[in-house]
């Protein structure tokens, strides 16, 4: 079974504690993320909840340095995003973008990019995600459930400290989201930060530590699990979690 | 008109050899335009579709322009540049393989660089995020494209070989048409035409139809190739 190159004693994320200092978006004249003030220093998996568009993605692609703020700032460990800060990051996109080559190549292109050659590892990760025996097909041959299973086994060949995933299991079938779930309770023992998009209450439940719940762009609540399900900071953090309409 | 469809396929058949040697000058002049245009044209492409940068749409803009600029056009003004009063006279390249491989690179690079631009751009915007999250090099990044739009940029190529070879205009005012020297199957065809001697011109005629349906059917299969892929 694949062992990543994280031992069990791996010292926590070096990143952390992750600031947003009334970190403001604007998009086209409109204001996508509004003076959002946070400081992430928990363990572990922090999920970003909120109804579609209210700016979950944008926060995230802030974080990630793909988008900058109109104002305020990202801090990591008290300092702005660098090439070096995000070479400690990798991101799943919603839609997994893959390059138009095989299984095995687009893990070894970003091996390469790393200058390690060690297949062997690479075949071992494309194993843990089951997808050893697909290796050699192209990747867009792959079903959707396969496709976002390779984003986060070529992520994880960058092996980092915090691993970024925009709604990795939206849509996929029961098996693809329990595998991929059990690699992040792995990764999450192998004290790798993980911030996760999701729609899925029962998700959130099972896999995260706290959640940031955003509406509108702004922070209505951030609170850690069993404290938002019982008792949310915020009214549309409530309806949103009744599964009701929310404006 | 018979008799001259007979010795076209004679002269064909028994490898004439004023016929093939037509032929062979076309294929290198074309191929070697070809090569100079890729070199300059796909780097050009790749450059464009990947940065932004003041004037970057008017230049665009001209270079598809330029995809349809008329031969004949191209001929005059590389022959201005070339003839012995012009600033590059000293080389003495007018009339020569060279500046009909200069002329075609000409009409080649605009088809090259624009199409190739439009290629990459597409996949630029896909791939855009993910290079920046896994914090590929620029150059890293532009032979990925390369490499991933590989069949769709042959089919690019594949159309500039086209426009070469089939090209007249240009290739006639700047080589001259001469005998075993500058002479290739588009200005042979329209001399002997002229001359009456249909059967060469037919027969040079002949192959160049299937160079060119040639090269179409390989662009067509392969752009199936890349969708199957």
């Amino acid at each position: 079974m694949f062992k990543t190159n994280y031992s069990e004693n791996r010292p926590p994320c070096e990143l952390m504690p992750i600031k947003f200092c009334s970190v403001s978006f604007n998009k086209y004249g409109n204001c996508l993320i509004d003076k959002v003030s946070l400081t992430i220093e928990s363990k572990g998996i922090t999920i970003l909840l909120g109804p579609n568009g209210a700016g979950k993605s944008i926060l995230m692609r802030l974080m990630h340095g793909l988008e900058l703020p109109s104002s305020g700032e990202v801090l990591f460990r008290g300092k702005n995003s660098n090439e070096a800060i995000r070479r400690k990051q990798a991101m799943v996109f919603q839609n997994a973008v893959l390059l138009r080559r095989t299984v095995i190549e687009n893990l070894s292109f970003v091996a390469n990019l790393l200058k390690d050659r060690k297949i062997r590892k690479l075949k071992e990760l494309l194993e843990e995600v089951g997808l050893s025996e697909k290796q050699h097909l192209k990747a867009r041959q792959l079903s959707g459930g396969e496709k976002q299973r390779l984003s986060l086994a070529r992520a994880l060949v960058l092996q980092p400290e915090l691993l970024l995933l925009d709604e990795p299991t939206a849509s996929l079938d029961p098996y693809s989201v329990q595998m991929i779930e059990s690699l992040l309770i792995k990764l999450r023992k192998q004290n790798t930060k993980i911030i996760f998009i999701t729609h899925d209450l029962n998700q959130a439940l099972r896999l995260a530590e706290d959640i940031i719940f955003i509406h509108k762009g702004k922070l209505e609540a951030f609170q850690p699990v069993r404290a938002f399900f019982e008792n949310p900071e915020s009214k549309f953090a409530e309806a949103f979690i009744q599964g009701k309409l929310i404006f | 008109m018979s008799e001259s469809f007979y010795t076209a396929f004679y002269l064909i058949i028994s490898g004439d050899p004023n016929l093939y040697e037509i032929i062979l000058l076309s294929i290198k002049v074309s191929l070697a335009s070809l090569l100079g245009s890729v070199i300059v044209g796909l780097p050009l492409g790749a450059f464009l579709a990947t940065h932004r940068f003041r004037f970057r749409s008017i230049l665009i803009s001209v270079l598809n322009a330029l995809m349809g600029m008329p031969p004949v056009v191209v001929g005059l003004i590389v022959y201005l540049y070339l003839s012995r009063t012009g600033p590059l006279g000293f080389l003495s390249l007018l009339y020569t393989p060279t500046a009909m491989i200069i002329a075609q690179m000409l009409l080649v690079i605009p088809i090259i660089a624009a199409l190739s631009t439009q290629i990459i751009e597409d996949l630029h915007n896909e791939y855009r995020d993910l290079f920046y999250s896994l914090n590929v090099p620029t150059f890293k990044a532009l032979i990925a494209y390369l490499v991933d739009a590989r069949i769709s940029l042959l089919t690019v190529v594949l159309a500039g070989f086209g426009r070469a070879i089939s090209e007249v205009g240009a290739v006639s005012i700047v080589g001259g048409n001469i005998d075993h020297l500058t002479r290739v199957m588009t200005t042979a065809i329209a001399l002997e035409t002229s001359k009456g001697n249909l059967s060469l011109a037919l027969a040079l005629g002949f192959i160049l139809l299937a160079v060119a349906v040639g090269v179409n059917l390989f662009a067509t299969r392969a752009k199936y190739w890349a969708m199957d892929n």
